[in-house]
């Protein structure tokens, strides 16, 4: 995903408007809130034996591809057929199950194996952590620059009020890093290294930190590398380099579908004083502003965790995720009622944009804020 | 335990299960293999009493997964229930069966509240193969190992089913002392377990079965009478089981004497009384109400939370939650505490003037 880029594209994205919340007055910003308010109270009252068996019917379907993953090595012809198992398994449990049992979306069915107080994923991130970090810091200042460490995650510049610095140059680099260890990535998260470095955190605040994630890969590693390939004997080299390309492969996806999620061009980042005392309205109206969709099938919307829709997943962060594409019929009516951008396009375009952002946002502002967005983005191309 | 047992409960096991652990894969194939959580299936729901216009009470014979690890004779256990099949609701329920071993089955005996959704549930929807969740048996009002000579059971309402195994217990264990069991009831026709009452009565072995209807006449529970019935009571070991104004009446009787065993089936009302002060805040959900003088549990529901909660009566721990600031009161011993950041059943604790909660 490093992603070369050749031509300037030909349409201009939206422009991020500095004053977005301009756009709509106080009252038509409660109006817009108590309608994204009705769409939850109505899904939330009808919960119910479908969601339940649709989660568990999930879980079934995971579960069988990650035992048949495990069985298959022993096949060293199926190989191929073992590490698309494993990686679906790991895809389906770190994304359908893991990401959205853990925002609570499940926890109305009163089981522990779905509750988001007690489910453990298959990833090195302990899900304690994850919860800090994803739930409360990433939900709730999504997209607020130095609040959201989303942005960038600390490594990469993903919006032009980041300061440039040389470091920077290497953003396509850290970018492909981060995807091919991206649950390393994820499991890091919480240690706020950019923080340690710029000393504004003491290393003592991660010693509780660091006992956990080194709890959870001393696990993940052990059964993936250690485990699995012993009890295939002779196999042992196979199953191993089988075990690190599933794991490999549930890197590269996750890390593609969740950069779709917010870094694509027209995309809003916002500054916390925009963000400071702001009412429920506003906060909608962010989540909506700051999200971006990808288009495709029921397959492909099961494969990225329903993350494809990443804007009624931020609407609606707790309301089980099967939901959302019926949510998002909705949420396109209010928006064309409101005159408001909704961003989604097919994968390879959303990919695109954020590639292009990744290399443009490497080097250092050229224009001034004055100057369209399409200018800018020609400018850094030809760069 | 089995060899098969022994080995999905070994750490090697549970290492190739992280992180979901054995049971989320054995579940799928058969929700009677377990390695740790403890399941049953339904194996006969009986009707004890089925008076029209009344609820009815029905026991229920469970067998659980072989990882029950058995009861003693008056515990009790949760039973959760997936209604509609989707939400699962937890209650505790008394089991009525005499002691039981490792995977031995067991029967719960239970009313059908009108107002309970897990209760009705099992009584009137669930038919024999229905799986509900369990519990390890849990509680600390049971019968010694060694049962002494002389005891005295007392009991009222629903408060029979503790007393109802241990008296089974005794039957079986072939205890050859005295036992005085005492039961009060609103009416005859009311009463579960009667013809086994009588056949125990009747069979002699010293045991003397009595079943009390106040309300027609019978003689209510009075130092007097207990004297009468059993002379020097208040040394005699004794276990009672009942609705809170029995068991404080029984209390009354004891003057703290240290031979009373107590249990209530649901907790002392605390209704909102008029000498509660200060306010309630749920910091987490920013909730802010006067206290009621009920418990945490019920002031949250009143301002429209919904914690996590199980028994609703002290018992489960599903409650638990932590309370930053404040005094509570145990509504069961009356007893306060005032420690910060302290975990509390909130089922069970009424504050007692300001009060913050994490929830």
């Amino acid at each position: 995903m490093t992603a070369t880029q050749d031509r300037p594209t030909t349409e201009a994205p939206p422009a991020p408007d500095a004053t977005i919340f301009g756009r709509l007055g106080p009252e038509q910003l409660e109006a817009f809130g108590e309608e994204m308010d009705a769409i939850r109270q109505r899904v939330l009252a009808d919960l119910g034996e479908a969601d339940a068996a649709y989660i568990r019917n999930v879980v079934k379907a995971q579960r069988a591809f990650e035992i048949a993953g495990r069985a298959l090595f022993y096949l060293p012809p199926a190989w191929p057929l073992a590490v698309a198992s494993l990686s679906v398994s790991k895809i389906l449990d770190n994304m359908e199950i893991g990401h959205n049992v853990m925002h609570g979306q499940y926890d109305w069915m009163g089981d522990p194996g779905l509750s988001s107080r007690m489910y453990e994923w298959d990833n090195v991130c302990p899900s304690e952590q994850w919860k800090y970090s994803h739930n409360y810091i990433h939900h709730t200042y999504t997209n607020i620059l130095g609040k959201d460490r989303d942005i960038g995650y600390g490594v990469l510049r993903m919006d032009e009020d980041q300061p440039w610095h040389p470091y920077y140059l290497g953003n396509p680099l850290y970018a492909f890093l981060l995807m091919v260890f991206f649950e390393w990535g994820v499991a890091m998260h919480d240690l706020e290294v950019e923080n340690l470095v710029a000393g504004k955190r003491k290393i003592e605040e991660n010693r509780a930190l660091h006992a956990g994630i080194m709890r959870k890969v001393k696990r993940q590693a052990l059964k993936d590398y250690v485990l699995f390939p012993a009890l295939t004997g002779p196999l042992f080299p196979l199953t191993f380099a089988g075990n690190a390309t599933a794991n490999l492969v549930r890197n590269v996806w996750a890390f593609n579908i969740i950069f779709c999620g917010h870094f694509p061009a027209g995309v809003a980042t916002f500054s916390q004083e925009e963000c400071e005392d702001e009412s429920r309205g506003q906060w909608y109206f962010r989540q909506l502003l700051g999200s971006a969709n990808i288009t495709g099938g029921k397959l492909f919307h099961l494969m990225t965790g329903n993350l494809s829709h990443q804007i009624e997943h931020h609407l609606f962060p707790d309301l089980p995720a099967r939901r959302y594409p019926e949510i998002a019929e909705d949420v396109r009516d209010i928006c064309e009622r409101y005159d408001l951008p909704y961003n989604t396009g097919p994968l390879g375009k959303q990919l695109f944009s954020v590639a292009k952002k990744i290399c443009r946002l490497a080097l250092p502002d050229r224009r001034t804020k004055e100057e369209s967005p399409v200018a800018e983005q020609d400018a850094a191309v030809a760069a | 335990m089995g060899i098969a047992t022994s080995v999905l409960r070994s750490r090697a096991v549970a290492a190739l299960a992280s992180p979901h652990g054995v049971d989320r894969y054995l579940e799928l194939v058969n929700p009677m293999w377990a390695a740790h959580e403890v399941r049953a299936r339904v194996v006969d729901v009986h009707r004890e009493v089925d008076v029209p216009g009344h609820p009815p009470v029905a026991t229920l014979t469970l067998q659980p997964t072989s990882t029950w690890r058995g009861h003693r004779a008056g515990q009790h256990v949760q039973v959760g229930v997936e209604i509609d099949g989707a939400r699962r609701t937890t209650r505790v329920f008394t089991i009525s069966s005499p002691e039981s071993r490792p995977g031995d089955r067991f029967t719960i005996t239970l009313r059908a509240n009108p107002e309970g959704l897990v209760s009705r549930y099992l009584v009137e929807q669930a038919r024999p193969g229905t799986m509900v969740h369990l519990s390890q048996a849990q509680g600390e009002f049971v019968l010694p190992d060694a049962v002494p000579e002389r005891i005295l059971l007392v009991s009222g309402g629903s408060g029979i089913t503790p007393v109802m195994s241990m008296l089974r217990s005794l039957q079986r264990r072939t205890h050859r002392g005295q036992v005085t069991f005492l039961h009060y009831a609103q009416s005859p026709e009311h009463q579960i377990f009667a013809a086994e009452l009588d056949e125990i009565r009747r069979s002699g072995h010293g045991i003397d079965v009595r079943l009390l209807h106040p309300e027609l006449g019978d003689p209510a529970l009075s130092p007097a009478y207990l004297e009468r019935l059993v002379p020097g009571y208040r040394d005699v070991p004794t276990w009672a089981c009942g609705p809170a104004p029995l068991i404080e009446a029984v209390q009354r009787c004891y003057d703290d004497s240290p031979a009373l065993r107590l249990e209530y089936f649901k907790p002392p009302k605390v209704a909102g009384s008029d000498a509660a002060e200060g306010d309630v805040v749920f910091s987490r959900s920013g909730a802010t109400g006067a206290n009621t003088g009920a418990t945490l549990l019920d002031q949250a529901e009143a301002l429209g939370l919904k914690p996590e909660s199980g028994c609703r009566m002290g018992i489960c721990f599903s409650c638990v939650s932590r309370k930053s600031e404040g005094t509570v009161r145990n509504v069961l011993t009356g007893e306060e505490s005032s420690l910060p950041d302290e975990d509390v059943r909130i089922c069970v604790s009424a504050p007692v003037g300001d009060c913050t909660v994490d929830l």
